[in-house]
């Protein structure tokens, strides 16, 4: 706390005037969380983690060069190809010509494996803005243009290898990035709903209603959450359409999620309640709803995107693990979850560990989403020091 | 200068000549700044000088933010980060090789040496005895600790020795009290316990933060007792930090002034109070003194019209706890913090409430404005021409309109403004609430409360965060008195402020309630501010009003025991008043 028990500028001209606060005098409480939040270096780093993420899952068709469903027998398990920028001429200059090796497939005669052996004179060039055979962009037009891919329709191009049936991980993960994302969001928003408001009547109103809810929340976060999202996917009928199925794992996995959300919610409005500045607004006449919305919710909406950003990773764990156990999406759904299934036995940790990229994205997805909300957590209240 | 205090300063100064050799420690030209991100830094400690001698108590004053208590930290070499000592001396004498100063400045913050001279040393009071104090140890644990780590000692002779300490500290059955948990003490009782685990290893200095801000006014004056006691007896040099004058002449034999990270101003307690060089020291030496009487803008005596009642409360009781749990049975009753408390408020009068923490004094605040629904009795409100009302029985809703009449002024500037609200927004909730303005008429209704409260206009489109906790403090007194109300009720309206703003704003009040015939019912724990501003007080006292009449009459000569060891546990501030005034205690009610 400062004091203007400062006296009278003449009486002590040595002091400065502190100067920080001129600058923060007109700033707002967004602006002071944004100065907050940029000094939490780890969080602004995968801010941007994470708006690569996002851009990746809306246009996801755009920047996948294949579809995730177009097979080729003749790549199956093809391991990564490195890209390559630069060629030599044929006067032996460099020039700029990115491309990628082909393979020489051998199978050996014993074990009947296939091995790929990096075809040196074999050159695909690649190139951005590629024509393509043509997709639906957001189920909504016809385009026939790729971010990137191999100049002639057909080349493979595997930069990330290629699964059992030969397709493209990359392809399939950026795909994936889609699904997963999206049900975390959707997921989390659904819990929100919930949560905000049976937490606000909980932590408001108070008595024997938070009596109930809170029980309720106890009793649900008791149950062993593995087997009872199992037992709700396993009675969702075979002959659902992949989009029901996604739906309703997302209802599932938000079921439980809400829990922790309402107590979070509870728990800021009962402080709050208890706030001189809510005390001062009663009885400055606001009505029930005006205290809510004017006075409570714009010091808890901070707190709450921090909360959210930090759930969100749960949700796209928990998705990730039904999927694994097979309960979860269904192929011809990609998500992250359903194409690590592909990587459950043993075979494919010793033959193709590329599999296991999709586990790698989860993980730079769920730290960067975490690191962000422990940011935000630290800028949504700007007066603490 | 009057000669009389020379003489008093001089033959002060005879009585306690300083030997050269008596130095414990020297800070010299002290740094300590925090970095503030972006290359700023906060000049906290800005070179100061200090020389703690043995035997005599330092007493370092200043207001909030002048940056005593990171001087004391710095000598114990903990500043918070990211504060660091930047330069400067911290002798020590006798601590290094061969009895030579040791400079704790230069030593590793988390190095051996540092720690084996903390608490061996040099002691440390906080002024949060509570949190300072680990709540899973009992107190005996916790002093025994502090005896080993220094001393290579028996458990069972520490155990004597802890217990020796504490009877030192006068807790009473210091056998027992050994194997008491913090929580089971008193505020008081904690202090005493924190003092003892400073003193077990009979430390050179002893350096108290602040260590009875939290205290009643009653317990601060026994603690302020014992550590002029245990000085005496220890004979270590004791650093005390205070903002509180009256503290400042009950103790110190030597006074530091501190202003804006910087000494302005040192030097024997006499000369001080009777001869301030510096115009800081001059400035808050006034607005001490101005507490110490009626302010001028306060009526002479009680208003004219005597018939005229705006509030009539009698026989208010309010308990607390009588809520049955989810599970099982109620095990107390219910905790009665009001327990029949009457009287009348006339038009115009200001009625002073005050008591010491837990009297009731803010429920009673509340009962009136009816935040809190008290259990029986009767609040008859009389607005102007209207009829006489009983708002206890009132529901939420029928109280509302009155709360047009009745406003209320916050203790803490900081949780009652909203922080994310501008101060227009905040001043016109009112306003807007009852319909009264709006649009540009409203912007200048704002305006026009602002300049009122002595704020610029400019201060509309800012945030609280902008603004001190005067300016804070002021912006909600504009907010009260913007629906132009007839009685308001302030709960401890300056406690959180510098002494030397109080009298600025109790004035700011005083007038406002002249200019717009107000009453008001002023709750403070400070004898000071309701002498200031009140005409009439009531002294409560565990839920009771113990004594109620002229504010002058009842500081002057009060009447029930209660009250007359309140008044009289009051530290002045003058230091040729030490020892001089007798302490009268209320025996009954020391339970702890």
């Amino acid at each position: 706390m400062t004091t203007d028990a400062s006296p009278p500028a003449d009486l002590l001209p040595d002091v400065p005037p502190a100067p920080a606060l001129a600058r923060k005098a007109h700033a707002s409480q967004w602006q002071l969380m944004w100065w907050q939040y940029r000094r939490h270096k780890l969080a602004m780093v995968s801010s941007l983690v994470l708006a690569f993420i996002i851009l990746v899952a809306i246009f996801c068709e755009f920047l996948a060069p294949f579809s995730p469903n177009a097979f080729t027998p003749r790549y199956t398990y093809a391991p990564p190809q490195a890209l390559h920028f630069f060629d030599r001429d044929a006067d032996g200059s460099l020039v700029w010509r990115p491309h990628v090796n082909g393979y020489k497939v051998t199978i050996e005669p014993t074990a009947l494996r296939r091995t790929f052996v990096v075809d040196e004179s074999q050159k695909y060039p690649i190139g951005l803005f590629v024509k393509s055979d043509p997709y639906v962009m957001w189920g909504l037009f016809t385009l026939e243009t790729k971010l990137f891919g191999p100049l002639k329709k057909g080349d493979p191009m595997y930069l990330l290898g290629a699964d059992r049936l030969g397709r493209d991980m990359l392809s399939r993960i950026i795909y994936g990035t889609r699904i997963s994302m999206s049900i975390g969001l959707i997921g989390v928003a659904m819990s929100l709903v919930l949560g905000i408001i049976l937490g606000g009547i909980s932590g408001y109103y108070g008595g024997w209603i938070d009596n109930i809810i809170q029980r309720v929340i106890e009793f649900i976060l008791s149950l062993p959450t593995t087997p009872l999202w199992l037992g709700l996917a396993a009675a969702m009928p075979n002959n659902w359409p992949p989009l029901r199925i996604y739906l309703a794992i997302t209802i599932i996995l938000s079921l439980i999620g809400w829990t922790n959300l309402a107590r979070v919610i509870r728990g800021r409005f009962l402080s709050l309640r208890t706030e001189d500045f809510v005390t001062a607004a009663r009885l400055d006449g606001a009505s029930e709803p005006r205290i809510i919305f004017r006075q409570m919710a714009p010091s808890f909406v901070s707190h709450i995107i921090a909360e959210v950003s930090l759930a969100i990773p749960a949700m796209i764990l928990a998705e990730t693990a039904l999927s694994f156990l097979g309960l979860g999406l269904q192929p011809p759904i990609v998500s992250w979850g359903v194409l690590l299934q592909e990587a459950q036995n043993i075979r494919s940790i010793t033959t193709a560990p590329w599999l296991f990229f999709p586990g790698i994205a989860v993980v730079i997805a769920v730290l960067s989403l975490n690191f962000v909300g422990d940011g935000l957590r630290d800028a949504a209240d700007p007066y603490r020091q | 200068m009057p000669p009389t205090r020379t003489v008093n300063s001089m033959t002060d100064r005879m009585t306690r000549e300083p030997e050269p050799n008596d130095i414990v420690l020297e800070v010299k030209n002290l740094q300590t700044w925090f970095d503030t991100g972006r290359g700023g830094v906060l000049k906290a400690v800005d070179g100061i000088d200090l020389t703690l001698r043995r035997g005599r108590t330092l007493c370092v004053v200043g207001e909030s933010g002048s940056g005593k208590s990171i001087t004391a930290r710095s000598i114990l070499n903990i500043v918070p980060k990211p504060g660091r000592i930047v330069g400067g001396e911290i002798l020590l004498h006798g601590a290094g090789p061969n009895g030579a100063p040791l400079n704790l400045a230069a030593l590793d913050p988390k190095g051996r040496q540092i720690r084996a001279i903390r608490g061996h040393d040099i002691g440390m009071i906080f002024q949060e005895p509570m949190s300072s104090l680990s709540p899973v140890h009992t107190i005996g644990q916790q002093i025994v600790e502090a005896i080993r780590l220094h001393r290579p000692m028996s458990k069972a002779d520490a155990r004597a020795r802890a217990i020796e300490m504490l009877a030192q500290v006068k807790i009473p059955r210091p056998g027992q009290s050994f194997d008491s948990y913090p929580f089971e003490f008193s505020g008081g009782m904690r202090q005493r316990a924190m003092t003892a685990m400073a003193l077990v290893c009979e430390p050179k200095l002893l350096i108290a933060d602040e260590p009875t801000t939290a205290l009643d006014v009653t317990t601060q004056a026994e603690i302020l007792d014992l550590m002029k006691g245990l000085q005496q007896l220890h004979g270590m040099a004791l650093m005390f930090i205070t903002h509180d004058m009256g503290v400042v002449a009950e103790i110190a034999d030597d006074v530091a002034v501190m202003y804006h990270g910087k000494v302005v101003e040192h030097g024997p307690v006499n000369d001080i109070f009777f001869a301030p060089q510096h115009p800081y020291t001059k400035q808050l030496l006034n607005s001490v003194l101005a507490l110490e009487q009626r302010s001028h803008l306060a009526g002479k005596s009680v208003k004219a019209n005597q018939d005229d009642v705006i509030l009539d409360v009698s026989n208010l009781t309010m308990s607390f706890g009588g809520r049955q749990p989810f599970f099982g049975r109620k095990l107390d009753g219910p905790v009665k913090a009001l327990d029949g408390v009457s009287f009348a408020l006339k038009r115009g009068e200001t009625l002073g409430i005050v008591g010491e923490s837990g009297s009731g004094k803010t429920t009673l605040g509340r009962c009136i404005m009816r935040i809190l629904d008290p259990t029986s009795g009767q609040l008859i409100y009389k607005g102007r021409n209207a009829p006489a009302v009983d708002l206890a029985p009132l529901s939420r809703s029928a109280v509302k309109p009155f709360w047009r009449d009745m406003r209320m002024i916050f203790q803490d500037p900081f949780s009652s403004l909203n922080p994310r609200m501008t101060v227009f927004q905040i001043v016109a909730e009112p306003l807007r609430n009852h319909g009264i303005e709006s649009g540009d008429e409203l912007h200048e209704r704002v305006a026009e409360l602002l300049q009122r409260v002595g704020l610029p206009r400019e201060a509309m489109s800012r945030y609280p965060h902008a603004f001190s906790g005067g300016q804070r403090q002021r912006i909600g007194i504009a907010r009260a008195i913007a629906l132009k109300p007839q009685l308001i009720v302030a709960d401890e309206a300056t406690s959180a402020l510098d002494v030397s703003l109080r009298a600025q704003v109790l004035d700011l009040l005083l007038d406002i309630g002249q200019e717009l015939d107000m009453s008001y019912v002023f709750i403070s724990h400070d004898i000071g501010v309701i002498r200031y501003m009140c005409d009439r007080v009531a002294v409560m006292h565990r839920g009771r009003i113990v004594e109620l009449g002229e504010t002058q009459s009842v500081c002057d000569n009060p009447q029930h025991a209660y009250t007359q060891s309140l008044i009289s546990a009051i530290p002045k501030p003058d230091p040729r008043l030490r020892g001089r005034t007798s302490r009268i205690r209320y025996i009954s009610e020391s339970v702890s």
